[in-house]
């Protein structure tokens, strides 16, 4: 989350914020570590549903984030719009999403963690190489769309740009649809149903494998969905995908493995400490979200949201 | 002999040829594959620290690389400007710090389990890394240099120097002797014996009425200081610490090399890190590509191989001498 962050904390570092934080700093920060919360959960949802229900620990998760913001970059250089690249992206990604499924990870659920662990460390290898050879290693901006290109004031002296609302905003759309996903229909309660009792859904005669392929398939659409949001805010560059996975390793590990609303609530949680962190001790915020997971672990190591 | 007598030796002669090979190499080689077989020989410290973890207790720490990094960094931070250390002081420093380091983490990654140990040994590596990396204490992200080899000089006897590469290099062997030998001694008495039953059954060993946590930590601070070691070692070759010390990919590396010459057999971590070197060394001048390969490689080892180079071996010998 480098560029995330450092654009933030580019911007925390403007003369008077940090000294005086008044009601409309305070406000922006606010809405920044919200910004950068839900951020998180797109990609930690995916991550904790297949941790979940696969029972597989996906380090190639954040490999499908950097995936997206590329995406972004290479797509909407080719077609002029953001709003074209990420639908197109979206269908890449879902396609992606079930081949790696369909030729990879299908062979790994009886597998060790370990293997896991290997193998998808190797595809972590793969992708940034194939990045690298496709686009290259330089940094990349992404231009923000015309019709989001706006601030709005919050204050005599203090703007807040639209386009992080809006990514909020969007945020939070998905969050409530996929409540209503998980909660409220078939496909949902197979999925709840998987994720407690693998040989029990299958056994009532529901195709486990295409069911798995979904949520693979999900997963790795909502990651690229939360890379091509962010990358007109926090620039396309590579490693970005390594940095955010390992915060959504601490997302998942804070709300409980395989449970979304934990997610929701770790990701919120990790925004504000993160946030804040930069503001009020900037030395030390890479490490507060750790601290932080430490306390956690202390008090209820199976996290917040633990299933039972 | 019979055919088959020499082949369930040959395993121990292949074992006297290589050490032969490696006690001679100095005097075949140029400078430079003395030194790159110097820094092979420090991972191959490194690796079979975490086997101690990930091959006989049962535990895939994907953070290993903090011990490493707080070893090379308690030599950098110990070294003066303009004069060197004392290897008797600063050496046991290191392996102290991250026997700490070890210590703390362990205490809090112990009490999870499965794929959340991996996550949070991962998260915690990170931790040290951003300590290292935000903090000014090790000079940020372009980190430190440690401009005088660490003097191992007593008094006005000096055994050995350091400075230059063949004696560095024959100290860096004997210590690999020595851990090796070591976890050999410390894996066959009962503590050792404790771990590998953790690993084999838990449960059946907490019932047992072994204190089980406090061993694992014990297990843990052991591989720390070891990694440790082996981080002062790289730190004290390579005269200079930077953050990547303790970056995610160096875990990942060093399991990578633990898992291809195969966890929790004797010599597999050391196959493991003269592999997975000697090829990077090879492939990254002949290809600009090499990480792309190795992954590739990676993800057909897994689906076609489960078990890794060394249980390959095994299941060889097993299918040529039935």
């Amino acid at each position: 989350m480098a560029a995330l962050r450092s654009s933030r904390s580019a911007r925390s570092r403007s003369p008077g914020r940090i000294r005086r934080v008044d009601l409309a700093s305070f406000l922006i920060q606010l809405l920044n570590a919200l910004q950068y919360g839900l951020l998180l959960f797109l990609v930690a949802s995916g991550l904790t549903l297949i941790f979940g229900i696969m029972g597989i620990i996906n380090l190639a998760h954040g490999s499908f984030y950097m995936i997206g913001a590329y995406m972004a970059f290479a797509l909407s250089s080719l077609t002029g719009s953001l709003a074209w690249a990420i639908v197109l992206g979206v269908i890449v990604s879902v396609l992606l999403g079930a081949f790696l499924e369909w030729a990879l990870f299908s062979h790994l659920y009886r597998r060790d963690h370990l293997e896991q662990v290997l193998l998808t460390y190797g595809l972590i290898l793969i992708f940034e190489e194939l990045r690298s050879i496709v686009i290259g290693n330089d940094v990349h901006g992404v231009a923000i769309p015309a019709l989001l290109d706006h601030a709005i004031a919050l204050g005599p002296t203090l703007t807040y740009p639209v386009y992080r609302l809006f990514m909020s905003g969007v945020c939070i759309v998905l969050a409530a649809g996929m409540y209503w996903l998980i909660q409220r229909t078939r496909i949902g309660m197979m999925i709840r149903a998987g994720a407690s009792n693998r040989e029990m859904v299958e056994s009532l005669g529901i195709n486990i494998n295409l069911l798995y392929r979904l949520v693979f398939a999900l997963g790795v659409a909502l990651a690229a969905f939360a890379g091509m949001l962010a990358a007109p805010v926090s620039s396309v560059y590579p490693g970005m995908g390594t940095q955010v996975l390992i915060v959504c390793f601490v997302v998942v590990v804070i709300g409980g493995i395989g449970s979304v609303r934990g997610a929701l609530a770790a990701a919120l949680l990790i925004g504000v400490v993160d946030t804040f962190g930069k503001v009020f001790v900037p030395e030390y915020a890479g490490v507060a979200v750790y601290i932080l997971m430490a306390a956690i672990l202390l008090w209820r190591p199976e996290g917040l949201f633990r299933r039972a | 002999m019979t055919a088959s007598s020499f082949a369930a030796r040959w395993p121990s002669v292949l074992l006297l040829a290589a050490v032969a090979l490696l006690a001679a190499f100095p005097w075949l080689g140029a400078a430079f594959y003395t030194e790159l077989v110097t820094k092979i020989m420090i991972m191959a410290i490194f690796a079979l620290s975490l086997d101690l973890l990930v091959g006989y207790t049962g535990l895939v720490s994907f953070g290993h690389a903090a011990y490493f990094g707080v070893g090379a960094y308690t030599l950098a931070l110990m070294s003066p400007k303009a004069a060197p250390a004392s290897l008797w002081v600063s050496l046991p420093a290191s392996m102290l710090a991250a026997g700490v380091a070890a210590l703390v983490v362990g205490v809090f990654v112990l009490r999870t389990r499965g794929i959340y140990f991996i996550m949070v040994t991962l998260a915690f590596a990170q931790m040290f890394y951003f300590v290292f990396h935000d903090t000014k204490l090790g000079g940020g992200s372009d980190g430190r240099y440690v401009n005088f080899k660490p003097s191992a000089a007593i008094g006005g006897f000096e055994p050995f120097d350091l400075g230059r590469p063949v004696q560095a290099y024959y100290v860096v062997l004997l210590i690999l002797a020595m851990v090796f030998a070591f976890l050999r001694l410390l894996l066959r008495s009962p503590f050792g014996r404790a771990l590998q039953g953790i690993r084999a059954n838990e449960s059946r060993m907490r019932s047992l009425g072994f204190p089980v946590f406090r061993y694992k930590l014990a297990g843990f601070v052991v591989a720390g200081v070891l990694a440790g070691l082996a981080g002062y070692l790289l730190a004290a070759q390579s005269g200079f610490v930077n953050p990547e010390l303790l970056s995610w990919h160096q875990s990942g590396n060093v399991l990578l090399m633990v898992i291809l010459g195969g966890s929790g057999t004797a010599y597999g971590p050391i196959i493991g890190a003269f592999a997975l070197l000697l090829m990077e060394e090879l492939f990254s001048s002949l290809t600009r590509h090499w990480q792309l390969w190795l992954g590739s490689a990676i993800v057909a080892l897994v689906l076609f191989m489960p078990g890794g180079l060394s249980r390959l071996h095994s299941r060889l010998r097993a299918r040529f001498l039935s």
